[in-house]
């Protein structure tokens, strides 16, 4: 192989062409990223960026020596617009063709939006410029913020506005956040936490619209589907992301929540691998930072192996920071598994709970317990045994 | 000299963290005393609650590694060392010394 292209500078991206230059890759390795921005960090956008504790410089995933290194053209600004898998190629805007051999797709997912226009002051959060864009309407006094979407990147927002000082309400229409993820019994407890430090947390209920002085005006307020109106000079919208795979529509590779590939991060097209938020890794898409930066590694393996090599089944982790409590999750939980409080008390919002099916531990949470978390995590993976072929 | 615990207090493989600013963290680790900057230089984690594995401690965020004795970041997504501290044990107390800001490992 001696050209690869990679497809999305993120977190996916980068790894995948680190482990590419580290398997020993010495061809040609072109990034292409549509963010005018290399690499950087996202997961303190919704935290420290906003609340302005995180500078947006400290925030590059790599250094300049380590880019020197990586030995990569950079298409920065660029979007990526098909795949010709016939003539080996990707088409990117502009009308340009890149020729490679091997390609990485790592374009991530975007963020879902409210349908109509969006007035001046209404948000999502997923790129550094979203994130500036909402700390600058933060930044100027005291608001009134909605945060409409109850899960960890809303209830993160939430938590930011809270502490620069702002009036914030999070809405969420199913009757708890986080259900799916923790189950009833946990998601409780971390909703728990928006009304500890004096946020609203409304739920149950949908939005309807936005409200704008207007037409062409900032937002006003939102109005929900019971009818009510709630005032707001900021509205941050996170319902979620959607797997960014329309510029692959009839490359021949299977979509479906994401481009489906096996264990291996092998996509059914030769030569063709994805990673990250983009990727349907054996039925599977995550939309974790760890799942990210660990399928690149295999990936990449396979990528150069030409065939599915290794295959990794790590124990999805995520986490979350939040008025000043750090949750914990790892393992695959279903519903009916019970937690179980191992130490520490859900009421003091400081405990170590284990997940469990049949007797069997299948998940573990953990709110400001890093340390026992870190072992029980452990425990998990090593139960897990990641195959290798 | 900033007193940390009694030696019998931190057992192998355990670690203790001190509240000076910025925090540091004391590790008993391969029959050795080792003191770190507490915080991972990739986001905000303290190291004194990671993983121990010899020599090297695991970041419990995102599983940056560091290696006790010098301070240099192991594994990404770390790339900045952290500082190291002098320790010393005196009737049985463990003390650490501030190190400079200058001088250190970069």
């Amino acid at each position: 192989m001696k050209s690869v292209a990679v497809i999305g500078a993120s977190l996916a991206g980068l790894y995948a062409a680190r482990a590419l230059r580290a398997e020993g890759f010495d061809g040609r390795l072109v990034i292409v990223g549509d963010e005018h921005h290399g690499p950087y960090d996202r997961p303190p956008l919704s935290k420290g960026l906003l609340t302005g504790a995180t500078g947006p410089d400290q925030l590059a995933l790599a250094d300049a020596e380590e880019i020197a290194e990586l030995d990569a053209e950079w298409l920065l600004g660029t979007e990526a617009t098909g795949l010709d898998t016939g003539g080996r190629a990707v088409l990117l805007d502009g009308g340009r063709r890149l020729t490679t051999d091997g390609v990485v797709l790592a374009t991530g997912a975007a963020p879902l939006r409210l349908p109509g226009p969006a007035p001046a002051g209404a948000h999502t959060l997923r790129t550094l410029d979203d994130a500036q864009a909402l700390r600058a309407d933060l930044t100027r006094g005291p608001v009134r913020v909605v945060v409409i979407g109850g899960g960890f990147i809303g209830a993160e927002v939430a938590s930011s506005c809270a502490a620069l000082g702002h009036h914030v309400t999070v809405v969420e229409a199913a009757p708890l956040p986080l259900v799916p993820q923790l189950g009833d019994a946990m998601a409780g407890v971390c909703a728990a936490l928006h009304a500890d430090h004096g946020v609203t947390l409304r739920t149950g209920t949908g939005v309807a619209r936005l409200h704008g002085e207007g037409s062409g005006g900032r937002v006003s307020g939102v109005e929900l589907a019971d009818g009510r109106l709630l005032p707001a000079e900021v509205v941050v919208t996170g319902i979620g992301v959607r797997p960014r795979t329309a510029w692959l529509a009839g490359s021949g590779l299977p979509l479906d929540d994401g481009v489906r590939c096996d264990a291996g991060c092998a996509t059914p097209l030769p030569q063709v691998v994805a990673v990250g938020d983009v990727a349907r890794v054996d039925g599977t898409r995550a939309e974790h930072w760890t799942s990210a930066t660990e399928q690149a590694a295999t990936a990449a393996h396979n990528l150069l192996a030409g065939r599915t090599a290794r295959t990794h089944r790590g124990v999805p982790y995520f986490w979350s920071d939040q008025y000043g409590v750090r949750i914990q999750f790892a393992g695959r939980r279903l519903p009916g598994d019970t937690p179980r409080v191992l130490e520490g008390s859900p009421d003091d919002r400081s405990f170590l709970a284990c997940y469990e099916r049949d007797g069997h531990p299948t998940a573990v949470l953990a709110l400001n317990r890093p340390r026992p978390f870190m072992r029980l995590r452990r425990t998990l993976a090593r139960a897990a045994q990641p195959a290798t072929t | 000299m900033i007193p940390v615990c009694r030696l019998a207090d931190l057992p192998a493989g355990e670690s203790v963290r001190i509240d000076t600013a910025p925090p540091i963290a004391v590790f008993h680790a391969e029959g050795q005393l080792y003191a770190i900057d507490d915080t991972c230089t990739h986001q905000d984690a303290s190291l004194a609650d990671g993983w121990l594995e010899g020599c090297l401690v695991e970041c419990p965020l995102h599983a940056a590694a560091f290696d006790l004795r010098t301070g240099a970041a192991t594994c990404l997504p770390a790339r900045r060392a952290v500082r190291t501290h002098p320790v010393t044990v005196e009737d049985g107390m463990i003390y650490v010394q501030h190190a400079a800001e200058e001088g250190t490992a970069a």
